[in-house]
């Protein structure tokens, strides 16, 4: 016991001490920091170059959560319903795939797709869409959900197949009582399937809440937050003020708020989908 | 399973779309990494003369050698150690119920929640404090550190899953605790032990975010972070980022490849757990 305390102390409770004990500093990391109280704070909540980020996480959040998890609801009821085959393994084994590469390939990857000369735009071109083709990331109205396609792409998989698993424990008879009053897969879904993985969806929502929330080296190896402040989310704007602007206290502040935001978000999914389970 | 044809028809064409959608960008940097150095060539163009060459160059230049080794010693420096701590926080939170177990699993518990950017800023200064900056050991013990709530986690939930009678049996005949814990339950927890350690050694190779802002030299930092600079260097020349993306992704995937059950099944555990 005593190690593992030692370590999680040490290196992880210990950082979040100073992190919200920076955080109430103006500090550039070198000299003596200045005391100045809950100013770094007002800051987050009130300047738009900090709130920003936060909004833009919200926004992340629709793709890299709230589309996964639906998506990845219908791939797994459709792989549990009809491709209980060969078929359906390897389609679960290649949509896995991209939840095992670092993060960091996944955007170098579709950093190309997207680009001009792209997949993307080919494939847009190919099917008589060659008006809307652009660089993708590098479109102040477009770059967010160019991100956030590639939080899918990366999501699914883990999504589905964690669904999948879920409704493999659902008791069949359920869905021969159901097929038997002539459900379709739509019927089946709500009233079969959905109720019965309830747990898996929350923990699907939590994780990848979590990824959105603080979503880091995806958005770093893609656009780096451009163009202009558009894809910026508080893990960049973390790093950009720490590392590079030097204001400790304010990317402080910053990342004890974006702890905060994690716990509000996921506190209550876990409420509403494990109240029947302890 | 009875399904109308329709539906087996749509749902199978559905599901070779999204097949395609992840499998495509793959082949892209495939392609495009076959082209001469330098050039820009289109998304999906098979290139006239293939420059398989491109692949060794990569391999060069990102110092890939070098790069398995450092990778290698970190996840060599944080796996096993890792282990250990967990398996022995978690038999004594969820066998041995020590006093307090509760709280000191729900303390692990928001350690689960926690993103890595809360607590990055302190551990550079850390780091720096103690004169690990830029050294693997300031990768190491922080993930050791940011491991342990996922493994004790995942150790407690098999010890605690683990039937009485066999604790029982043991303390009948005389067992002390590290008898209990040495000759009993250990090897009765291999295969959870065995997916946490996949599990782990993925991450570690995986990190980015601590890589990034403790280790400066590429050569020092995990496969990922290298990776990160490796970008950083390159990002004009496509057909060789492509290239070097494919050499650095290649270990984990045939590791993807050969672990593959074993793999999915791990993770998703890790999940539903608790």
């Amino acid at each position: 016991m005593v190690p593992a305390l030692v370590m999680y102390g040490l290196f992880v409770l210990q950082p979040l001490f100073l992190t919200i004990q920076y955080s109430f500093y103006d500090w550039d990391g070198v000299g003596p920091g200045e005391w100045v109280g809950l100013d770094n704070y007002v800051r987050v909540f009130t300047d738009s170059d900090l709130l920003g980020p936060i909004f833009n996480s919200f926004r992340l959040l629709i793709f890299f959560s709230v589309i996964p998890v639906t998506l990845g609801v219908v791939t797994a009821s459709l792989i549990h319903r009809i491709a209980s085959t060969r078929f359906g393994s390897v389609a679960t084994t290649v949509i896995f795939l991209p939840q095992v590469i670092p993060l960091v390939a996944s955007g170098i990857i579709w950093g190309w797709l997207l680009a001009r000369p792209g997949v993307v735009n080919q494939i847009l071109e190919a099917i008589g869409l060659g008006g809307i083709a652009r660089a993708w990331l590098g479109d102040f109205g477009t770059a967010l959900p160019a991100v956030g396609m590639i939080g899918i792409w990366v999501l699914l998989g883990f999504c589905t197949v964690l669904l999948q698993t879920g409704m493999a424990k659902i008791n069949p008879e359920l869905y021969e009582a159901a097929r038997l009053d002539g459900a379709g897969w739509w019927a089946e879904l709500r009233a079969v399937t959905l109720p019965g993985i309830k747990y898996e969806i929350g923990v699907c929502l939590t994780v990848t809440a979590i990824a959105a929330l603080a979503a880091f080296d995806i958005v770093y190896v893609s656009t780096g937050g451009g163009p202009g402040r558009s894809t910026q989310v508080p893990g960049i704007k973390i790093y950009i003020e720490a590392f590079l602007q030097r204001r400790v206290g304010l990317a402080s502040a910053l990342a004890v708020a974006l702890v905060v935001l994690v716990l509000a978000v996921i506190l209550p999914v876990q409420r509403l989908t494990r109240e029947d389970q302890t | 399973m009875i399904a109308t044809r329709t539906e087996k028809y749509i749902g199978h064409l559905f599901l070779a779309a999204l097949m395609l959608f992840t499998v495509l960008p793959f082949v892209s940097i495939f392609f495009t990494a076959l082209h001469p150095s330098g050039s820009l060539p289109s998304g999906l163009e098979w290139p006239d003369e293939p420059q398989w060459g491109n692949f060794v160059e990569a391999f060069r230049v990102a110092e890939m050698g070098e790069l398995v080794v450092s990778s290698s010693l970190i996840v060599i420096g944080v796996v096993p150690v890792s282990l250990a701590f967990s398996t022995m926080a978690g038999f004594a939170i969820g066998l041995l119920r020590i006093p307090g177990a509760r709280w000191l699993l729900l303390l692990f518990i928001f350690g689960l929640t926690l993103p890595f950017e809360g607590i990055v800023i302190p551990l550079y200064y850390l780091a720096r404090e103690i004169g690990i900056l830029n050294t693997r050991l300031a990768i190491v013990l922080p993930l050791i550190g940011l491991f342990m709530p996922f493994g004790v986690f995942w150790m407690r939930a098999h010890f605690a899953n683990m039937p009485n009678e066999i604790t029982e049996s043991a303390r009948v005949d005389g067992a002390s605790t590290w008898d209990l814990f040495r000759r009993i339950h250990l090897p009765l927890a291999r295969g959870p032990i065995a997916s946490l350690a996949i599990l782990l050694s993925i991450w570690t190779w995986n990190q980015f975010l601590l890589a990034l802002v403790l280790v400066e030299d590429p050569t020092q930092r995990t496969m990922a972070g290298a990776l990160g600079a490796f970008q950083g260097h390159y990002a004009t020349d496509i057909p060789l980022l492509c290239a070097g993306t494919i050499v650095i992704l290649l270990p984990t995937f045939v590791i993807f490849v050969v672990l593959q059950r074993q793999l999915v099944t791990a993770l998703l555990q890790g999940s539903v757990k608790g």
